[in-house]
């Protein structure tokens, strides 16, 4: 703006004064960015699509698509938590497949249990699982790579332990529950609504709330983290019981929405819950968790858009694999641009 | 006995008695005494390595201390950790800013602390607009909603000072600050600090700009190897009796360098700048010459090292050994040409830990050791026996781990894979950091033998017995600048400690 840089060491008064608080910061202006450009993505998905075959977007297939991403938005939005602080949970899919398994047995053992409770004990046994992977983790000081990697496994011996080769059906749980995976509130999959309630409480939590900012304030430097005297162990343990919560819940509304449970329910799915918080921009610049739930979003559509363009599944991975590392170049992309717009506007340059 | 300097006129806010703390083998602190009293800002000078840092840290709650007193207010004072340092009112400036690059400024001011509202939500336009006050207060503009990543180093600190200021510190402590603020800053914050003690707050300088520090302390405390010598009102000390205490030892001649034949110029380093970091660094070295690059801590020696070498990048000069100039920014070409760099930290930069003494000794030779790209057992010991041998590492055993070395064998390990590359030019950055007298005077040593036969040494030491006897040359750094050239008979404590805190210039 001011061309009167003259070499001159540049001075306080150049700068127009910022008004106070007014302006969003620029992180956000550039999450907001990157939030769009999912958007973006999801709508040329969509357009594409429906061009090709118009009844992707009749009301039903949208339902189903709703209905399809609302259990990974639910994960991908635990994950972020858990990434922003420099973490990662591999063992969210066997917490589920553990969870989901529970959830049956506890229909076949007490037949009337109502349904929220099943709710609350599935989620308590998910934070459980949190508190194992957390707890080891502090005690350890192992990355949670390598930990997590240990509970995914843990998590489903034990599940195939309990399932012992059973399989549970629909037969076995009472209508209520099963009405809750399928359920619409005016043309809403009830399961969806669930998730966006997740999606709008850790959203604000992280950007509104002191513990929430510390979450990324661990993450961007930990050293300077346990020097202002945040509680980092406490934070991150606590992050992973939240996870584990999440997860639970996810194990729950699986039960209800597939009502048929084995041991091998929710296997691998971790896999695609990190690739949607990568595709979301969590991994770069913390990133929030709507990106995440965008990605989910947009990860679950992509499966079922190129089924009714009748590609290849095989494609599928290859496809998901390219996004990623579209994402990941475009994260790369806006970083650069912000640190060359950060350079440009530094007060006191050389 | 009281410590406390002669004339103490009120009581002391925060006290410190007998604090020792050791890592390791290693005494960092060693019965430090401090009295820090309201309305007054105390200095604390010594040498690189007198412990400064360590006190600094043990204030803040970072260090537990392992034996030794903390006082607030005359009563007994823990601190378990940086929040407890903070809640007793204690607020530290780094050396070294630690801000969050990925949060806000503001954020990173008011983090744990952010204004609220409703639903205790952070109220973020109340914290821009306090944030914003603060850097009034300090009379700089820095946008609060911007992201703390690419802040230059004095907007950093700056962004630190605020956020000492936001918490209406009782006692601020203060390490460093000035070392990347212009002249400008610098008053600004001495005004801020002035402002704090007239409130009654106690303020710890820790600076090695003298002028600074008679500028504004009224009381200076010497430390000098982890230990306290003095503590006196800075009205009864001159700069030359301050230097005289973080020195005070005599120089020894435990460090011979014996005289070598000069040889040809084999580095040749012109014009060497790096905005921010280092500009307009020139120098040479002869084979059979030891040039040491003295300085303090954060002057730029090890950073232009690392551009000379390569591993750095650097905006303009050149780089010439036997007077082929050298392409910047590629340490394969450096070695190919004959260079070596022995860097400051041994277990991150210079050693895998994990892997045995001979793989370190041999890894700058893997290839010339392998047959058809394969690295056989045989060749890899065969060397590695030569130079572990040549250089007294004690190991059990060539298999076993570096990490269950010592610091003085480690160090030997080390030399030995670069001298293994049989390089023209050595450069060694603190070359006896850490490490036993005995192995000390080993490497000393081994470097004049070196010397003796031809190579080109340019050692970096924050140690100036080390710097003083071993150099043939020194050439004093000061704030990315060479600033004095001393050939070594004119080299002495005094002339290289006045050039080192940018005195040289002014005298």
């Amino acid at each position: 703006m001011s061309l009167t840089d003259t070499g001159a060491p540049a001075q306080a008064a150049e700068n127009p004064p910022p008004g106070p608080g007014r302006r969003r910061g620029l992180t956000e202006r550039l999450l907001a960015v990157r939030e769009l450009s999912l958007l973006l993505a999801l709508g040329a998905l969509i357009l594409v699509t429906t061009l090709r075959n118009d009844r992707f977007l009749s009301g039903q297939s949208i339902k189903d698509l709703l209905l399809g991403c609302a259990i990974l938005v639910i994960l991908a939005v635990g994950q972020t938590l858990v990434i922003v602080t420099r973490n990662v949970d591999l063992s969210v899919g066997s917490i589920l497949g553990l969870v989901a398994f529970a959830t049956g047995e506890l229909f076949l053992a007490a037949p009337g249990t109502p349904w929220p409770v099943a709710l609350l004990l599935g989620v308590a046994l998910g934070a459980v699982c949190g508190v194992v992977n957390g707890g080891l983790i502090a005690v350890a000081k192992v990355p949670a790579l390598v930990i997590t990697l240990g509970t995914l496994y843990a998590f489903r011996g034990i599940d195939y332990y309990w399932a012992a080769g059973r399989q549970i059906n629909a037969a076995d749980m009472p209508r209520s529950f099963l009405r809750l995976g399928n359920q619409t509130v005016l043309g809403v999959p009830a399961l969806f609504l669930v998730a966006l309630i997740v999606v709008a409480a850790v959203g604000f939590y992280l950007r509104s709330y002191r513990s929430g900012r510390e979450l990324y304030a661990i993450g961007s430097e930990p050293a300077a983290a346990r020097l202002s005297g945040i509680p980092v162990g406490r934070r991150v343990f606590a992050v992973f019981v939240a996870n584990g919560a999440l997860a639970g819940l996810a194990g729950v509304l699986y039960a209800a929405r597939f009502g048929t449970l084995d041991a091998a329910a929710g296997t691998g799915l971790e896999l695609q819950v990190v690739a949607a918080a990568v595709v979301g921009g969590v991994a770069i610049f913390g990133g929030s968790a709507y990106g995440a739930a965008l990605g989910a979003v947009l990860l679950t559509t992509i499966g079922s858009s190129l089924a009714v363009l009748r590609i290849d599944p095989f494609w599928q991975q290859a496809v998901v694999g390219a996004l990623i590392l579209a994402a990941i170049g475009l994260d790369r992309l806006l970083a650069l641009r912000m640190a060359a717009r950060l350079r440009g506007r530094s007060a006191h340059g050389a | 006995m009281s410590p406390g300097a002669p004339g103490a006129d009120s009581a002391p806010l925060l006290e410190l008695d007998g604090v020792t703390k050791s890592f390791g083998a290693v005494a960092a602190l060693r019965g430090v005494h401090l009295a820090l009293h309201p309305g007054e800002a105390h200095a604390l000078v010594g040498e690189n390595g007198a412990g400064k840092s360590t006190l600094v840290k043990t204030l803040a709650g970072a260090h537990a201390p392992d034996a030794g007193r903390m006082t607030l207010d005359g009563r007994p004072l823990q601190l378990r950790g940086p929040a407890d340092a903070r809640a007793a009112g204690i607020a530290v400036i780094y050396q070294e800013p630690t801000l969050f690059p990925d949060l806000s400024v503001a954020e990173n001011i008011f983090m744990g602390r952010q204004p609220l509202r409703g639903l205790r939500r952070i109220d973020t336009r109340a914290m821009n607009r306090d944030a914003e006050r603060l850097f009034e207060r300090l009379g700089v503009r820095i946008d609060p909603a911007r992201p703390a990543r690419g802040l230059s180093i004095a907007d950093q600190q700056l962004v630190e000072i605020a956020k000492a200021l936001s918490f209406d510190a009782r006692i601020l402590v203060m390490d460093e600050p000035t070392a990347a603020l212009s002249g400008v800053e610098v008053e600004r914050l001495f005004g801020v600090a002035r402002s704090l003690c007239e409130r009654g707050a106690a303020v710890l300088f820790i600076s090695h700009r003298f002028d600074e520090v008679f500028d504004l302390c009224q009381r200076i405390t010497v430390l000098r190897d982890g230990a306290w010598v003095s503590s006196d009102r800075a009205a009864d000390l001159t700069v030359d009796e301050v230097v005289r205490r973080m020195v005070g030892r005599e120089v020894s001649s435990l460090y011979p360098k014996q005289d070598a034949p000069l040889r040809d110029t084999l580095l040749e380093v012109r014009g060497l700048s790096r905005a921010g970091v280092f500009s307009d660094v020139s120098f040479s070295v002869r084979g059979g010459e030891i040039v040491a690059l003295a300085g303090l801590v954060g002057a730029g020696r090890s950073e232009v090292a690392r551009a000379v070498f390569g591993v750095d990048r650097y905006d303009a000069g050149e780089v010439r050994v036997a007077g082929r100039a050298l392409p910047p920014g590629n340490p394969g070409r450096a070695i190919a040409a004959g260079m070596a760099l022995v860097p400051e930290d041994r277990r991150q930069q210079g050693l895998v830990m994990e892997l045995s003494v001979e793989r370190n000794a041999t890894l700058a030779r893997r290839r010339a050791l392998s047959r058809l790209g394969l690295l056989l057992g045989g060749a890899e010991r065969a060397e590695a026996r030569r130079w572990t041998r040549r250089l007294q590492v004690k190991a059990s055993r060539l298999a076993a781990p570096v990490a269950t070395l010592s610091g003085g064998n480690q160090q030997k390990v080390v030399l030995a894979k670069w001298l293994a590359t049989e390089p023209r030019i050595l450069i060694i950055d603190e070359p006896t950091r850490g490490i036993d007298v005995g192995t000390k005077a080993e490497v000393h040593r081994l470097l004049s033998e070196l010397a003796g036969e031809g190579l080109a040494i340019l050692m970096i030491s924050s140690e100036l017995p080390e710097v003083l006897g071993m150099a043939d040359r020194v050439l004093v750094m000061h704030e990315g600048r060479v600033v004095r050239e001393l050939p070594r008979a004119e080299a002495d404590e005094t002339s290289v400690m006045y050039a080192a805190t940018g005195q040289g210039a002014i005298s």
